[in-house]
């Protein structure tokens, strides 16, 4: 026992030793991390502003003018006038406006008299989520334009459905708070990966397993001080990633760190025994990085309910979805940052990381021998 | 000099036709990722989970309910007794909508007074928050607009009449399918022929190359055509399966497109090329193909619009090949779009392509390691 | 059950077969191998690349499972018991097993606590090995900062740690300079004599089989013989010769002596031609070479090095052996321009930071010279080389190939050079005829001449039975010749060879030498690099490079007459060497 404990000293001090002397695990763990968080938080957003949306009044009024304003006034449209509709839909076709809004000439003759004069919304629907977004967003311009023409004439509201909105954990409804969390899933996916596939391919490329496995050392402490340097390494990269999301990106962050840390630990645990497995099928780097990148960041990226909804995959691809670990932590995440420490959240998932890292790391340990084929 | 330009080409497929892994990187990771993203990727809602609390539990209320249990896009999970398991439902995320109705709703509408229904909305996931609130809406719009035509109101002034240009139904499909020919293609050109200098570099063939009497140009073009070639294949395979397999329509016509996808995969070869001379092992030339792919990815309108970015990142995407053939390729498909109106996707392509292909032919030789 | 009498033998194998799935194929790599090492001994575990000692050696230590065959190791069986086993042995990998981003102190701390060694223990052992490796000064540099020779001995100082009874060593001398040969080469004499450790060392160097006590001989996976290495080579006492011919050039005269009868095997050496006979009596000159004026054949002592050819070709038999290679058709350049320089280098440097890899080398090469660079793993040879081809820029200095600098020049120019890389790089994917069409296509040939070089390239090199095996599936020696075949395609008149021989057998560097000679008289000027000091004996001239500089140029016969003494009558290629080195060192002390 006492000897086993030396040589787990012996390894884990030349471990660290490394990681000093060669700075690109440093540089997977944070430098990786940072730079992706960067890119994803700046560059992916799914909250549209600023439409640009063609106007179109066949015969100008006031009362066009007051539907048109209420267009105006809104923050998500930027609304250009055209005189004539083609010329609106050449626009449309080059992209230069999203949606058209046009007011035929006979808009306010109907509205006034039978009302229901239709206004024509024509929206650019290859984009389709953000087509349906823009159609959100002209519907409720037109819902306050009625209101308001009709509060104007004294008339009893058109709509007389009031709806008030309530969104939890996100009143701003600012795609950025949600999609950060889920990023930092996604990263440390596939950093832990990549960390320890790397690093164990490159000791048997350069030979150093080899003799690790002559000495008195067992397979289970040659693994754990692989593990563990790793592991802090990782959990540097996730706190490094959460600082920035609160600072960077001003993510609120409602839950306590205490269950964000456990919970972390959990997931690194299951990403690096996922490094370790397919270090033990992958003997040299570049194999090792091809496998960790095909299996961890396009699955975390789709498959993870980071930015697709899971619940509106068809069915089986639902089923493959459980055994992604990014799915289990995007949704600690999501909670933990936005709503504090829901048990009824955190613990079924947790539950689902221990079971997979135990899995991971069990198969790795199994499948581990001190033998060279 | 064609004649050893050809040679090479025969070698390049060869080598990539002979290999397993290679073969496999071809064939398998595009099949599953075109199903997966086919089906996966998608911003359609259904079945959204959603729960209701009727405090009034009149006709009115009922007939309100009704209209949204109706919809496929919510599935009724619970009804409720009690505000206080509102908060709980929504905290544990056992529902994504809470559509409460008010005691008075009745009596309000009846009195013209605005009657009153409470969303309650979990924004972890603000996209589907704002879907769900969009559906939501419109349904109690439809709702209030029969109430009034029902009970004798008058007809408010004006509708809208929504219609979607070339996406009629706006399926999230026809949107990702065609972006899948972009992102396949680029992963296969980069991973096959981007990464084959450093392959080349490491088991040292790629000396011999450069001491045979080929000029940088031959060896350009000779590993240039196959990815041509290959991009142009993979890319075929996967138009054919969004038109025969997820049946999106192709307005446009093959020229445009496939003049596009020379471009993209003329400027994607250049830029593995360049990063794989720049690398000194296989291993560094991997990490730089990753580093360069996902953001080529992230930046460039294939699931996020770039038009929410902000806007220096959104000028910094003017160099992303990727966008640009995006653009391409979902203009063909659903907007018909032509060779000129897709002139300002074509340049910033052949730019790139222009650029990566001349740096990578002068690292070639210049690179020392 | 009594016991059988004889003392225990420190390793017992016994019909040990190990096979290795390739795809579809197996191959094996250890093939019923039976044979003891002695305690207390050195035993040479010795054949070229690929005869399966590397895999011998993990089997014995517990790496790797056998397919059939029981291995005992020390009284124990390793695959009963391999725990048991490794806690007795020290086992240095190739490339020796060390953490080249740890100083060499903190690789013994980290190999001492694996082995389990109590901290008192440690110092007195340290300071013990540290002293006997002469790596006392260097504790706190980095191991990936040492010089091939130090590492071989930190290596070898962390796997004898704790003290292991049985020492396996996988071809700790590849690629080390030959002083640091020798230093390893004392101290695991020193372990035999003082510690009574009994050592297993694999080689590909047939003249270190005259260092051990006992020798195992493999060849392709099977035992070729076991026994006292001065046994192996007493049969062939009275049979080798060195002769010189006072009419004929060596390179004609080693033409002539390799296709005689009754002559097993011919090699030049400097500026006799060595050979060995089937039967031991002094050939007659006159038979041997007919109309030769002023033959003289002298007798000289037996080396390992023929014992091991003659098993190869009685095992191998005439149908095993490679086609005998006439001298290789190259359309004769004129030979006009005899003794015209063709390659001149003059103060040629480079640095890579401020590492000078080479520094101020000098050297020409004349038309129709095989020109040797001569040097170990990291004295500069290889940037040398890669300058001359054009495949890096130099620092300083300037060079002329054939008049042109083929870094920058037309690419014509490049199609004058052929060019054989190290580990003979080719297209491991490709069949041998798809990479001789793609080299052809490569180097500008087309039509007639094209049809007919491949044509040339298969009959010439024996690739027919072959032409359509995939090139990463072929044996070394196939490959080899399929790499000088690509590189002669376009018949150029300068060679550039990188390494040609590192690895395959005897046989075959015997009949890759016998083409080089070919073109050389032909015409062709070669340039080698090479880290087999016997190489140079083929050489017309070569320089010596270490450290980036080169320490003696001439002819293999002058270099090694400036050692020549009474103590000392017929230095070898490596003495000389060695003699070099350490001139240089004091020089620089003084």
């Amino acid at each position: 026992m006492r000897d086993s404990l030396g040589r787990l000293r012996g390894l884990l001090r030349k471990e660290f030793l490394q990681i000093r002397r060669d700075p690109s695990a440093i540089a997977v763990a944070f430098l990786l991390p940072a730079f992706l968080l960067l890119i994803f938080g700046f560059g992916v957003s799914l909250d549209a502003h600023d439409v640009p949306v063609g106007v179109v009044v066949d015969h100008p009024d006031a009362l066009a003018a007051s539907f048109t304003g209420k267009l105006a006034n809104s923050p998500y449209f930027q609304p250009r006038s055209f005189a004539a509709m083609a010329e609106a839909e050449k626009a449309l076709a080059s992209h230069e406006v999203t949606a058209i809004v046009w007011l035929r000439d006979d808009f306010t003759r109907r509205a006034l008299s039978g009302g229901e004069a239709p206004v024509g919304v024509i929206v650019n629907g290859t984009d389709a989520n953000s087509a349906r977004i823009v159609e959100g967003y002209v519907q409720q311009a037109w819902a306050n334009w009625l209101q308001a023409e009709a509060s104007e004439r004294g008339a009893p509201p058109p709509l007389p459905v009031a709806v008030t909105q309530t969104v939890r954990f996100n009143p701003a409804v600012s795609s950025r708070d949600y999609l950060i969390p889920g990023l930092i899933a996604m990263i440390m996916t596939l950093t832990g990966a990549l960390l320890t596939a790397l690093v164990i391919a490159r000791e048997w490329e350069r030979g150093t397993m080899e003799a690790l496995m002559v000495t008195r050392a067992t397979i289970r402490e040659i693994l754990l001080a692989k593990l563990l340097p790793y592991f802090l390494l990782g959990m540097g990269g996730m706190a490094a990633s959460v600082i920035m999301a609160a600072t960077v990106f001003d993510v609120p962050f409602h839950g306590s760190l205490a269950v964000l840390s456990a919970t972390s630990a959990l997931f690194l645990l299951a990403a690096l025994g996922m490094g370790l497995l397919i270090s033990s099928v992958a003997r040299n780097q570049f194999v090792a990085g091809q496998i960790a990148i095909i299996t961890t960041f396009l699955p975390a990226f789709i498959l993870s309910g980071f930015i697709f909804d899971i619940g509106s995959m068809p069915a089986p691809v639902r089923f493959i979805t459980h055994v992604v670990a990014a799915r289990y932590f995007v949704a600690i995440l999501q909670t933990v940052f936005l709503a504090g420490d829901v048990w009824a959240v955190i613990l079924p998932n947790a539950l689902a990381l221990a079971a997979m890292a135990a899995i991971f790391l069990g198969i790795a340990r199994l499948s581990a021998r001190k033998r060279l084929d | 000099m064609w004649h050893q330009v050809f040679a090479l080409i025969v070698k390049e497929l060869l080598a990539v036709l002979k290999d397993r892994k290679s073969r496999l990187v071809l064939i398998g990771p595009p099949l599953i990722q075109l199903m997966v993203f086919g089906y996966a990727a998608t911003f359609d809602l259904d079945h959204v989970p959603i729960a209701v609390y009727d405090e009034d539990l009149s006709a009115e209320s009922r007939d309100l309910v009704a209209r949204f249990t109706g919809s496929p896009v919510f599935e009724p999970k619970a009804f409720l007794r009690s505000a206080r398991d509102i908060d709980q439902l929504i905290d544990q995320r056992k529902v994504a909508m809470v559509l409460s109705v008010d005691r008075r709703f009745t009596r309000d509408l009846l009195l013209h007074r605005p009657a009153r229904v409470q969303l309650i909305v979990d924004g972890r996931n603000s996209n589907t928050a704002l879907l769900v609130l969009g559906y939501a809406n419109s349904i109690i719009t439809d709702f209030s607009l029969s109430w009034v035509k029902g009970h004798g109101g008058r007809a408010p002034p004006a509708v809208l009449e929504m219609r979607a240009r070339y996406n009629p139904t706006l399926s999230s499909q026809w949107f990702i399918v065609p972006g899948i020919v972009a992102v396949l293609t680029q992963v296969v050109v980069l991973l096959v022929i981007g990464l084959s200098v450093a392959r080349e570099r490491e088991a040292g063939t790629f000396d011999q190359l450069l001491v045979t009497p080929m000029r940088q140009i031959d060896i350009l073009l000779g590993k240039g055509l196959p990815g041509l070639l290959i991009g142009g294949i993979e890319a075929s395979v996967i138009i054919l399966a969004a038109i025969l397999w997820f049946s999106v329509p192709l307005r446009g016509g093959l020229l445009p497109l496939y003049f596009g996808l020379f471009l993209f995969v003329a400027a994607v070869t250049g830029i593995g090329l360049m990063i794989s001379s720049l690398a000194v092992t296989q291993q560094q030339a991997l990490l730089g193909a990753f580093l360069f792919m996902v953001p080529s990815i992230t930046l460039s309108d294939f699931a996020t619009p770039i038009a929410n970015m902000p806007s220096l990142i959104q000028d910094l995407t003017q160099i992303n090949p990727m966008r640009h053939f995006l653009a391409v390729v979902r203009g063909v498909f659903l907007e018909g779009a032509t060779v000129p109106s897709l002139a300002p996707h074509y340049w910033p392509m052949a730019a790139v392509a222009a650029a990566s292909l001349f740096a990578a032919g002068w690292l070639f030789r210049r690179r020392v390691y | 059950m009594a016991a059988a009498p004889e003392p225990a033998a420190a390793l017992r194998l016994d019909g040990v077969t190990r096979l290795f799935r390739a795809g579809r194929r197996s191959v094996v790599a250890v093939d019923e191998v039976s044979g003891r090492v002695e305690r207390g001994a050195v035993t040479g575990l010795i054949g070229p690349d690929g005869a399966g000692k590397t895999t011998l050696m993990r089997l014995c230590a517990g790496l790797l499972l056998p397919d059939r065959g029981r291995i005992e190791v020390l009284g124990v069986d390793v695959v009963q018991a391999p725990a048991a086993v490794q806690a007795r042995i020290g086992y240095m990998p190739q490339r020796f097993g060390l953490y080249e981003d740890l100083t060499v102190q903190e690789n013994l701390d980290l190999y001492a606590e694996l082995q389990g060694m109590p901290a008192a223990a440690r110092g007195p052992r340290y300071e013990e090995l540290l002293h006997m490796t002469g790596l006392a000064r260097f504790t706190d540099r980095l191991a990936g900062r040492l010089s091939g020779g130090m590492k071989q001995k930190l290596g070898l100082a962390c796997t004898l740690l704790g003290t292991p009874e049985l020492l396996f060593l996988d071809e700790p001398t590849v690629g080390v300079d030959p002083v640091s040969r020798r230093e390893l080469w004392a101290i695991v004499d020193h372990l035999t004599r003082s510690e009574g450790t009994t050592v297993l060392v694999s080689t590909s160097y047939l003249d270190e089989a005259e260092r051990c006590r006992a020798v195992l001989l493999m060849h392709e996976g099977r035992l070729l013989g076991a026994d006292d290495p001065a046994r192996f080579t007493a049969g062939l006492s009275g049979r080798s010769f060195h002769v010189t011919a006072g009419g004929l050039g060596k390179r004609r005269l080693h033409e002539r002596l390799s296709g005689a009868p009754g002559i097993i095997d011919a090699t030049i050496q400097g500026a006799q031609v060595r050979i060995v006979t089937e039967t031991a009596s002094l050939p007659s000159a006159a038979a041997l070479l007919p109309e030769v004026p002023d033959v003289r054949i002298v007798a000289v002592p037996p080396r390992f090095e023929d014992s091991f050819i003659a098993l190869l070709k009685a095992t191998r038999g005439a149908a095993g052996t490679p086609p005998a290679a006439g001298p290789p058709s190259v359309a004769a350049p004129a030979r006009a321009g005899e003794g015209e320089e063709v390659i001149v280098v003059h103060n040629l440097t480079r640095r890579f930071g401020s590492f000078r890899a080479v520094d101020a080398v000098s050297f020409s090469v004349r038309k129709g010279e095989i020109f040797g660079l001569l040097g170990a793993n990291g004295a500069g040879k290889s940037t040398t080389f890669r300058m001359l081809c054009g495949l890096l820029p130099p620092s300083e200095g300037s060079l002329r190939v054939a008049g042109f600098d083929l870094g920058h020049a037309a690419a014509a120019a490049r199609g004058r050079v052929g060019y054989m890389a190290q580990k003979f790089s080719l297209y491991g994917d490709l069949s041998v005829m798809q990479n001789l069409r793609f080299f052809s296509s490569a180097y500008r040939l087309t039509g007639e001449r094209r049809r007919r070089r491949i044509a040339w390239a298969v009959e010439q090199f024996g690739l027919g039975p072959v032409a359509s095996t995939t090139s990463r599936d072929l044996p070394l020696g196939y490959k080899q010749r399929l790499a000088l075949a690509c590189a002669l395609m376009h018949e150029p008149d300068i060679l550039f060879l990188d390494e040609p021989t590192s690895g395959v057998d005897p046989l075959a560097r015997r009949e890759f030498w016998h083409r080089i000679n070919g073109l050389a008289e032909a015409g062709v000027t070669v340039l080698v690099t090479t880290h087999f000091m016997e190489e140079a004996e083929y050489c017309d001239r070569l320089v010596i490079m270490a450290e980036g500089r080169i320490l003696a140029a001439g002819d293999s016969e002058s270099l090694k007459a400036r050692l020549r003494a009474k103590e000392r009558p017929d230095p070898t290629m490596e003495d000389a060497f060695v003699a070099l080195i350490e001139a240089a060192a004091s020089g620089r002390a003084a």
